[in-house]
């Protein structure tokens, strides 16, 4: 962004400021003696990985956590933000990654949340800040509809401004453009600037190098919890994306070697494409697919697709397109309202998890803990979670533990799963180590198809490689896979072909050729080719 | 069939539905704002029971009808208070609680009974009637309707005061949320454990209100484990009337009528058996189940203890 | 509505599939031992508070109810109807089903049974005519489970409300099937026809603990076995503690709900059937001894371990037994007990988060 920051310059005394800040939780730590000064009129990017610590230091601005040492300075004096409450009295609003709106209320109940609980509602005063901050950040929203019925963007407006609500000197976002379509992005760019304008300190939080440029005057880079370096207003309005990236590398890991393959999973590289045999018959084909609506959710609408045998078909789309309803349908966990499902010529349509599961097919959820595993069950027992009661491991109803313990020896050995020991609770071990109890699981010898939900989603960047190169494996042996992503990058290093969600139809599919993230773009905001 | 329809068995039949009908409204009541907030209080039958003690002790010995209200609710408020720190602010399992606190209130009423009043049931001299002018002489609804101990007005106008707080104040909002995105209340600044006590509390207090009432006007004495399940039945009430206090005033009055049978039947000279006439209201709450089953909506937080930071 | 959710069931039941205690057996003691003192500790406090000795109850309690060679017997006879309806409980909290209708189910078996026994024993042997007894309750204690097992498994309506509701109704259906139709006409208080003793489940040798015991330890460990050791225990485990997780692993959660709640309506209409046929022998109206209440505090207390419920269920009809003859002897009613067992559960809920805090401490 090309901007002066003589705003920033002349403001001497930074709107917020942490001093010295160190955060452990059990077994990491969290934040290490991390210094930063934000200065209003200015966007400050917090840039790093999944686990560096970003979304533990804006937790302590929001007041829902406690530093253990260090202080947090407001224009220069220190200040203990006890409580959310606290925050938001100093004018520090936070706009966190998930909707924290409650959806049966209307979008001016939500704003009047937090009010004087013992009068009845004055819509008056909050309906004139409401027009007030609308004006502000250029957004024309209904006040009384409901917050169910808006647009993921349009909620995040809403957010934005009940962080403003009760003053405009910082507002935090935390990974803002992970749930917009590429228009919300840039709607929210103008938001950012308008208030930039006006003074507001803002702190924008990303793992993305492409946000962090566009939208940053200034970005600090950290590292497994520690500040390693930043990149000031001067330079940054001066540098490509390119430079940016080959900065923040060297910051991150000491050198710009691009080479290396955490490096590459942190910026993504392009998919060398495999020649793909097009002449096998497709393992999987759907054919007008339908889902039923359940409130809150998007059902898949007139779906069809096929997919070949060691062909890597990726879903982009916003969260929230039809996507979960997808790889449900087709594991067989929700029924299909209308269509077919054919695997290998069979007809699956009406079969279930387990007929589905016995020719070949596995799907890998992205709620890890929520729907793929049992927390309190054993690494063991979850290692066999869908072949219960199935030889060798059950023998006319009855488990044979021993040969379970084995099994899952042998899983852990295999697949370098860090656990105490088999009969840990898997709740315990970490994402990564979950996620790859969970591959073990899933891409068994026998798998044929394989569909990956969000495979990547909260890992640090070692545990994305691993991932990312199973995917990779697993095709390269003849898996036919589907990955479902709301990274762009990650789809178009993986796919051989990407098909967009939008409102529940599957309303593309491109080949995944030096085009296709603008021919992507397009159909993620509903244009359908010509 | 015309003894069913003469005016007495009606005015009588009518009465007392009311009267067996309030403690299921105050009870359904108070479940609804537990509920609405995010608590399962299964504990509610224990704070009826404990409340009608207190209430009946408290009448007993002051001969003050509306100090055994108070003194009912204050009962209704220890147990629920038992819910809050342990519940809410420990976040132990609320059905694990509930049924102990359930049974231990119901052993204690009864021992704390046997040792005040060994094995006699002293009765209370029968309730104040307050009957309003006017409308009292209407015929048959009348003296059905409109000759009631004042606390029945009281809580008619509550419901109606309920069905407002929801809507249309901060107190309404705040419940709303704690029970389904306990989340945004947090980031809004607002203890979630504070609303969700005060909650708790407040049904306690009605649900003590309402046993008091069972025991002092609707019987007249105290007998132990005389509740009976109406603390389950304003659990069931509450859940079925989706957020809307006046459907658990039509529901009340409903269940009113079913117990209300036994009694008038007999008047009448009819001779049905107690124990038919005892299934009715539970046989009635199962079918009204069957039949909206579909439609029984609950807070999507009910249950679940809230911390902060979890997702 | 599944409100067992996977931290909850952790918080009072850590239990391993392979059927070994991860921690020390020391602090497994401890854990058990600590909510039963700090029970009897402030029981004993309301005890003084109404007048009398804690010492004197405790004692005449346990001497009456376990020392006393009479006393022991009723102890092991009461113990019959608490293990089967702990062993039905077991398998429908697991499965977090919410079964809390376990007095109709108890009462409208047994009511069957009274009517049938007397009727079957003309025409057919002692043993075949116990079996069909047993059986046919079983059937009527599913089949009273049936409509809340379908409507939680088809409209997630709340089993504690139903299964309540349900429980109510049995009940006063059992009343009137007493006075009503299987009433016998001979007697002056209603009952229904009463079945001889001799026609009785047998005494164990020179004893009059009947041969239900026997029934009773066998159903309860079988069910310990098939909650370790089945694929189908393994099933109704994951459903109870993930149902999500459930539906994903391919499990009919569905089938799962209903055949696990009409089970363990099964074992508490067997309960209903052992009792009448080996003490009552007939159902007096208004009878209602009202287990139910007392067995979810237990299985509770046992963290739905079958072998636990033994040791749990004993100290129980102890405390009942002994407690009855204290009403009778000392004073102190038996309504006592229920507020002891209260103190003993909210005991165990908080020493178990206290140990799980202290266990976090330590960690770091």
């Amino acid at each position: 962004m090309v901007h002066e920051t003589t705003m920033a310059r002349r403001a001497a005394v930074p709107a917020i400021a942490v001093a010295g800040i160190t955060k452990r939780y059990p077994g990491v730590v969290a934040n290490d003696n991390v210094s930063l000064e934000f200065y209003p009129g200015e966007i400050h990017v917090l840039l790093g990985e999944n686990g560096a610590g970003k979304s533990t230091l804006i937790a302590m601005l929001a007041g829902m956590q406690q530093p253990d040492s260090g202080e947090i300075l407001l224009q220069g004096r220190a200040v203990r933000l006890g409580s959310p409450r606290t925050s938001l009295d100093h004018g520090i609003g936070t706009v966190f990654q998930h909707v924290l709106l409650v959806p049966s209320l209307t979008v001016i109940e939500n704003l009047m949340l937090g009010g004087p609980w013992w009068q009845r509602l004055r819509k008056a005063p909050a309906l004139a800040r409401f027009q007030e901050l609308s004006a502000l950040l250029g957004v024309s929203i209904d006040p009384d509809a409901q917050v169910g019925r808006l647009s993921l963007g349009q909620q995040q407006q809403v957010e934005i401004m009940r962080a403003l609500w009760r003053g405009e000197q910082v507002l935090i976002l935390d990974e803002p453009t992970s749930m917009l379509t590429p228009r919300g992005v840039r709607d929210l760019g103008e938001v950012l600037k308008r208030l930039r304008e006006k003074g507001v300190a803002i702190i924008l939080i990303t793992h993305k190098m492409q946000e962090a440029h566009s939208f940053g005057d200034r970005i600090s880079v950290l590292r497994l919890g520690r500040f390693v370096g930043a990149i000031e207003p001067g330079l940054l309005s001066e540098m490509t994306q390119a430079e940016v990236t080959d900065k923040v590398i060297q910051l991150m890991f000491g050198s710009s070697d691009r080479g290396s393959a955490e490096v590459a999973a942190l910026i993504g590289d392009r998919r060398n494409a495999a020649q793909l045999d097009m002449t096998q018959a497709p393992r999987l084909i759907v054919r007008h697919l339908s889902t039923s609506a359940e409130r809150g959710e998007c059902p898949v609408r007139d779906a069809s697709f096929d997919l070949r045998p060691g062909e890597i078909l990726g879903i982009a789309g916003i969260d929230g397109n039809g996507q979960k309803h997808l790889a449900e349908v087709l594991a067989g966990q929700r029924p299909a309202a209308e269509g077919e499902i054919v695997i290998n010529g069979e007809d699956v349509t009406d079969r279930g998890v387990e007929a589905r599961r016995r020719l070949g097919l596995r799907y890998i959820t992205d709620e890890r803990l929520g729907e793929g595993t049992v927390g309190s069950f054993s690494v063991a027992t979850n290692l066999v979670l869908k072949e219960i009661g199935r030889p060798p491991l059950w023998q006319k109803g009855l488990t044979l533990w021993d040969k379970v313990h084995l099994h899952a020896r042998e899983q852990i050995r295999q697949h370098d799963i860090r656990t105490p020991s088999e009969r840990t609770p898997i709740g315990k071990l970490s994402g990564g180590n979950i996620q790859k109890a969970l591959l073990a699981r899933e891409l068994t010898e026998n798998a044929g198809i394989v569909i990956f939900n969000k495979p990547t989603y909260g890992l640090d960047l070692y545990n994305i490689r691993l991932a990312r190169e199973r995917i990779r494996e697993s095709a390269g042996r003849g898996l036919a896979t589907i990955v479902i992503s709301t990274e762009l990058d990650e789809l178009l290093e993986l796919a051989d072909r990407i098909g967009v969600m939008f409102q529940g139809r599957l309303i593309g599919i491109v080949d995944n050729a030096p085009n296709a993230e603008r021919q992507i773009g397009l159909l993620m905001t509903g244009v359908t080719p010509a | 069939m015309d003894v069913l329809l003469t005016q007495s068995f009606l005015t009588s039949l009518i009465f007392g539905a009311v009267t067996a009908g309030m403690p299921l409204l105050l009870a359904g009541l108070g479940e609804q704002i537990s509920e609405k907030a995010g608590v399962l209080n299964i504990g509610i039958e224990g704070m009826m029971l404990f409340g009608a003690y207190c209430g009946f002790v408290a009448a007993y010995y002051s001969d003050s009808f509306w100090l055994g209200y108070l003194c009912g609710g204050l009962g209704g408020m220890v147990v629920a208070g038992l819910v809050a720190l342990l519940c809410i602010r420990l976040g132990l399992n609320q059905i694990v609680i509930g049924i102990s606190l359930t049974i231990g209130f119901e052993g204690l009423t009864a021992l704390l009974h046997y040792v005040q009043f060994s094995k006699t049931y002293p009765r209370l001299s029968p309730a104040p009637i307050l009957a309003i002018p006017g409308l009292a002489d209407l015929p048959v609804l009348g003296r059905a309707l409109f000759a009631h101990n004042p606390l029945v007005y009281l809580a008619v106008i509550l419901t109606f005061f309920l069905g407002w707080l929801f809507r249309k104040s901060y107190v309404g909002l705040n419940l709303e949320s704690a029970g389904s995105k306990p989340a945004a209340l947090d980031a809004a600044g607002v203890s979630v454990l504070a609303t969700r006590s005060a909650a708790v509390l407040t049904t306690g207090f009605l649900a003590g209100v309402g046993g008091a009432y069972m025991a002092n006007v609707g019987a007249g004495l105290f007998v132990p484990f005389m509740t009976n399940g109406a603390g389950f039945i304003g659990i069931v009430l509450a859940m079925l009337a989706r957020g809307r206090p006046v459907w658990v005033l039509f529901g009340a009055a409903l269940f009113g009528i079913s117990l209300a049978m036994t009694t008038a039947l007999q008047v009448a000279g009819i001779n049905i058996p107690t124990d038919v006439v005892q299934m009715l209201p539970f046989a009635m709450v199962m079918l009204v189940l069957v039949i909206f089953a579909r439609h029984s909506v609950l807070p999507p937080a009910l249950g679940l203890p809230y911390v902060r930071g979890e997702r | 509505m599944s409100l067992a959710s996977e931290t909850q069931l952790e918080t009072l039941a850590p239990h391993r599939p392979g059927g070994k205690f991860v921690r020390s057996a020391g602090g497994a003691m401890l854990r058990i031992l600590l909510p039963v003192l700090l029970a009897l500790l402030v029981g004993g406090i309301i005890l003084l508070a109404l007048g009398k000795s804690p010492f004197a109850y405790y004692s005449y309690v346990l001497d009456r109810g376990l020392f006393n060679w009479i006393g022991f017997q009723a102890t092991l006879t009461r113990m019959v109807p608490l293990l089967l309806m702990a062993a039905g409980l077991i398998v429908a909290f697991r499965a977090g089903i919410w079964n809390l209708g376990g007095d109709g189910q108890f009462l409208l078996a047994a009511v069957i049974t009274a009517a049938l026994a007397p009727a079957l024993i003309q025409v057919m042997p002692r043993s075949l005519m116990i079996v069909c007894c047993i059986v046919v309750s079983v059937a009527v204690g599913a089949i009273w489970a049936l409509l809340p097992a379908l409507l939680k498994a088809r409209y997630g309506v709340n089993e504690i409300i139903t299964s309540l509701m349900m429980s109510f109704l049995g009940i006063s259906f059992a009343n009137v099937l007493v006075k009503l139709v299987f009433r016998d006409p001979t007697t002056t208080v209603p009952q229904t026809p009463d079945l001889p003793v001799e026609d009785r489940l047998p005494r164990l040798f020179d004893t009059t603990v009947h041969a239900g015991i026997l029934i009773a330890l066998v159903v309860i460990v079988l069910v310990h076995l098939m909650m370790t050791r089945t694929s189908f225990g393994l099933k109704l485990q994951i459903v109870g503690a993930n149902p999500r997780a459930a539906v994903h692993a391919g499990l009919n959660v569905a089938w799962l709900t209903v055949a696990t709640f009409a089970l363990s309506a099964g074992l508490i209409g067997m309960a209903g059937s052992v009792e009448i046929l080996g003490v009552w022998g007939t159902v007096r109206a208004d009878w209602n001894p009202a287990y139910g209440m007392i067995v979810v505090p237990l299985v509770f207390l046992a963290r739905f371990n079958g072998i636990g419920v033994i040791g749990f269920t004993l100290f129980f009809a102890v405390l009942m037994i002994g407690g009855e003859s204290a009403a009778r002897r000392i004073g102190v009613p038996q309504h006592y007990v229920l507020v002891l067992v209260a103190l003993l559960l909210l005991f165990l809920a908080l020493v178990e988060y206290l140990d799980q805090r202290w266990r976090k401490r330590v960690k770091d």
